[in-house]
C-alpha cells in the first residue's frame, strides 16, 4: 500500500498537519480561556469546545490512517542520531496526544454526569457511568494533558522552524510543500 | 559585536532569535489567555477564592447554597408551551425530576433562618437523553446584574476581624457605586420569607429564550409556583435551626408537592440582558405543566450533591440570551462543583458507591 519515499509528505498528510495544527492550537487557547472568563464569552467558547473537540478526535483518526499507508519522507541522513529520536518519540507524543486530549475530556464530562451537547440537539452517549472518583481523576488530566500537548507543540515548532531557517535540510519544506 | 558576527554567525544569530521570540510570542498570549499575567481580571476561580476567604472552605460543599436536601419526583407538561418551544419537557409526557432545595448560605451548618433568600434547583431527565437544569431563587429580582457585583460585594462584605460583621461603611460604598443592586434592595425592605420550601415560589431570573419548531425565539423567564398558599415565616418556627429540613420531610411522608412551571412571555421592549429589572406584571403568562415532588433524601445521601445545576444546561427548545449572569454562572458552578467534588471523590472512597 505504502507509496516509494519522497521529499514530500502526501498532500492529505500536509493538509491534514496544517489545519489540525491551527485547530489544536486554538482549542488550547480557547480552553485555557473560557475557564478563566466569567464573560459572556464563556458560554459560546463551551458551545464551540466541545464539537471541534470531538472533529479533532475524528480528524487525528483519518490522519492516522494516512500515516500509516502512505511513506513519509525520511529524515536526512547527516542528522544526529539524538535528534531523530526525539523527532520519533515527540511524533508518537503528538499523535497519542491528539487521541487522548478528545476522549478524556469526553470521558471526563460523563463522569461528571454532565450530558454531552455538540449543538443544540447533538449528542454524544457518556463513554463511562457518572463517577466522582472517575472525575476527580480525569478533570485534572485534561489540564495537564493540554499542557503538556502545548509545551510539546511548541519545542516541535521550534524544532521545525530549526531545520526550515537554519538547517534548511528539507524537513520543512516535506511538510509546507514548497521547494525553497 | 565582533567582525565575524556580521557574517554567517551573525545571520544564524538573528534566525535563532526569530524563533525564539516567535516562540515566546506564542507562550505569551497562551500565559495571557488563562489569565495568568493579569491578577485582576475577574475569574472564576478568583471569584470563588474570595467566597471562600469570607465564610471559609466547607470541603465537599457547595460555595453557595450549601445547606439544602435532594428532593426527586417528576414534571408533567401539558403541551401549551408546544407552539413557543419544540423542547419535549413541554409535551404531556412525566420526565423523571431529580431537584435540590437550599438556603442560600455558603455555610452548610448555618441555620435555616440565617438568610431569607431560598432555592430550588431541578433537573430534568428527558427521554432523549437530554437535560434541563435550572437554579432558581425565591427571590422576585436578581440582586445584582453582573458577576463583577456579585464579586464586588463578596469584597464589601468580608467580615471585619473586630465585629465578626461586615463593616456598614464599606458596605454603603459599595451599594453606592453599584446602582443595579438597588431593585432588589427596595424589594427585599417588605419581602417576608415563607414558612415552607414548600409554599415558596422560585424564580429563575434570568432570561432565556423559547424556540420553536419553526426556529422562531422568544424571550422568557420562568418560576416554579406552589400550589399551597405562601405562608409568612413565624418566630416560633426559627427555634428549630432545621425547621425547612424537618418541615420539608414531614410534608412529604404525608404526600406530594405539586409546583406549576409558569412561563413569563417578554414583550419586545423587556430588558433580557439585566435579571434585576422585572417585566411589567400584565406580560402573557403561560402554566407550562406540573412538577410533583414525592422523596425528600439528605443531602449527604442523595443523588443531587453530584449534580452541577448549571443553568446553561439546555434542551433543545431552550436557549440562553444575552444576561450577562448565564455565562458567568456556567463558569462559576463548574468551578465549585470541580473544588467540592475533588473534596469528596478524595474523603469518601469508602463511604459512597
Ligand atoms: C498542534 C500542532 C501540531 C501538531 C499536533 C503537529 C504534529 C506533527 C506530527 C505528528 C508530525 C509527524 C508527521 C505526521 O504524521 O503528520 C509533524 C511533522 C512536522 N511538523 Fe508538526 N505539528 C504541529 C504544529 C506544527 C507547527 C506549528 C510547525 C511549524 C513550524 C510544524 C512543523 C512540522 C514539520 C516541519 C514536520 C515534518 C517533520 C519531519 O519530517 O519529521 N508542526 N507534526
Ligand atoms: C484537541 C482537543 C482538546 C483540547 C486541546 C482541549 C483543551 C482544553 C483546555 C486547555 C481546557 C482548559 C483546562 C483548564 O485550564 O483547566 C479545556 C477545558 C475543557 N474541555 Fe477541552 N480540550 C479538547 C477536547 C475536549 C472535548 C472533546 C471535550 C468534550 C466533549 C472537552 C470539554 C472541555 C470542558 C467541558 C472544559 C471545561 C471544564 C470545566 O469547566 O471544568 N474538551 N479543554
Ligand atoms: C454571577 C452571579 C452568581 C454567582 C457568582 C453565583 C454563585 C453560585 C455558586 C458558586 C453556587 C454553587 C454551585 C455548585 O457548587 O453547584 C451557586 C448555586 C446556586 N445559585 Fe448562584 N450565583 C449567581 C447568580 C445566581 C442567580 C441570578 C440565581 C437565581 C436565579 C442563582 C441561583 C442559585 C441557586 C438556586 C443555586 C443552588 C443550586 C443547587 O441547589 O445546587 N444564582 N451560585
Amino acid at each position: 500500500m505504502k507509496s516509494p519515499a519522497t521529499h514530500y509528505f502526501h498532500p492529505l498528510a500536509r493538509s491534514l498537519h496544517w489545519s489540525m495544527a491551527v485547530l489544536i492550537i486554538a482549542m488550547l487557547f480557547i480552553g485555557v480561556g473560557m475557564v478563566a472568563s466569567v464573560s459572556p464569552h464563556h458560554a459560546w467558547l463551551v458551545a464551540l469546545h466541545k464539537p471541534l473537540g470531538i472533529a479533532l478526535l475524528g480528524l487525528a483518526m483519518l490522519r492516522l490512517i494516512v500515516r500509516l499507508t502512505h511513506s513519509t519522507p525520511p529524515l536526512p541522513t547527516d542528522l544526529p542520531g539524538w535528534q531523530k529520536l526525539a523527532a520519533k518519540l515527540s511524533h508518537y507524543l503528538l499523535y497519542v496526544l491528539m487521541f487522548a486530549q478528545p476522549l478524556v475530556g469526553w470521558a471526563m464530562l460523563s463522569a461528571g454526569g454532565y450530558p454531552i451537547m455538540l449543538g443544540s440537539s447533538l449528542q454524544l452517549p457518556p463513554l463511562l457511568a457518572q463517577n466522582i472518583q472517575s472525575y476527580a481523576l480525569l478533570r485534572p488530566t485534561h489540564t495537564w494533558l493540554a499542557y503538556l500537548f502545548f509545551a510539546t507543540i511548541l519545542v516541535h515548532a521550534a524544532a521545525g522552524l530549526f531545520h526550515g531557517l537554519i538547517r534548511r535540510d528539507g524537513v520543512f519544506t516535506s511538510m509546507t510543500g514548497s521547494r525553497h | 559585536m565582533t567582525d565575524s558576527n556580521r557574517t554567517g554567525f551573525g545571520n544564524t544569530a538573528a534566525r535563532l532569535l526569530t524563533i525564539g521570540g516567535l516562540i515566546s510570542a506564542v507562550a505569551s498570549a497562551f500565559a495571557w489567555t488563562a489569565g495568568w499575567l493579569d491578577p485582576t481580571r475577574l475569574t472564576p476561580q478568583r471569584l470563588i477564592d474570595q467566597v471562600e476567604h469570607n465564610i471559609g472552605v466547607h470541603a465537599g460543599y457547595r460555595r453557595a447554597h450549601a445547606k439544602g436536601m435532594c428532593v426527586t419526583g417528576y414534571f408533567e407538561g401539558n403541551g401549551q408551551a408546544s407552539a413557543y418551544s419544540r423542547a419535549s419537557v413541554f409535551t404531556a409526557e412525566r420526565i423523571p425530576v431529580l431537584g435540590r432545595f437550599a438556603t442560600a448560605n455558603g455555610n452548610p451548618h448555618s441555620t435555616d433562618d440565617s438568610v431569607p433568600v431560598r432555592s430550588l434547583a431541578l433537573r430534568f431527565d428527558l427521554p432523549d437523553g437530554q437535560q434541563w437544569r435550572t437554579a432558581m431563587n425565591a427571590i422576585a429580582v436578581a440582586p445584582f446584574a453582573t458577576p463583577q457585583t456579585f464579586y464586588d460585594q463578596a469584597v464589601a462584605s468580608r467580615p471585619d476581624p473586630a465585629t465578626g460583621k461586615p463593616d456598614p461603611a464599606v458596605m454603603q460604598a459599595f451599594f453606592d457605586a453599584h446602582p443595579d443592586t438597588l431593585p432588589f434592595r427596595t424589594w427585599i425592605k417588605s419581602f417576608t420569607p415563607s414558612s415552607s420550601w414548600a409554599n415558596g415560589t422560585y424564580n429563575g431570573l434570568d432570561a432565556f429564550r423559547l424556540l420553536n419548531a419553526q426556529g422562531n425565539s422568544q424571550a422568557v423567564r420562568w418560576s416554579m409556583v406552589s400550589e399551597l398558599p405562601y405562608a409568612p415565616l413565624a418566630d416560633t418556627d426559627k427555634t428549630d435551626p432545621d425547621f425547612l429540613h424537618r418541615d420539608l420531610q414531614r410534608r412529604l411522608n404525608q404526600g406530594e408537592l405539586r409546583f406549576h412551571l409558569i412561563l413569563t412571555l417578554a414583550a419586545a421592549s423587556d430588558p433580557t440582558n439585566n435579571a434585576t429589572l422585572a417585566w411589567p406584571a400584565e406580560r402573557q403568562q403561560i402554566d407550562a405543566g406540573t412538577l410533583v415532588l414525592q422523596q425528600a433524601i439528605s443531602q449527604d445521601e442523595g443523588a443531587c450533591r453530584d449534580v452541577n445545576y448549571d443553568p446553561t444546561i439546555l434542551p433543545d427548545g431552550i436557549a440562553t440570551s444575552d444576561d450577562p449572569l448565564l455565562g458567568a454562572r456556567s463558569a462559576v458552578y463548574s468551578e465549585s462543583f470541580n473544588r467540592r467534588t475533588f473534596e469528596n471523590a478524595s474523603a469518601s472512597t469508602s463511604t459512597r458507591p
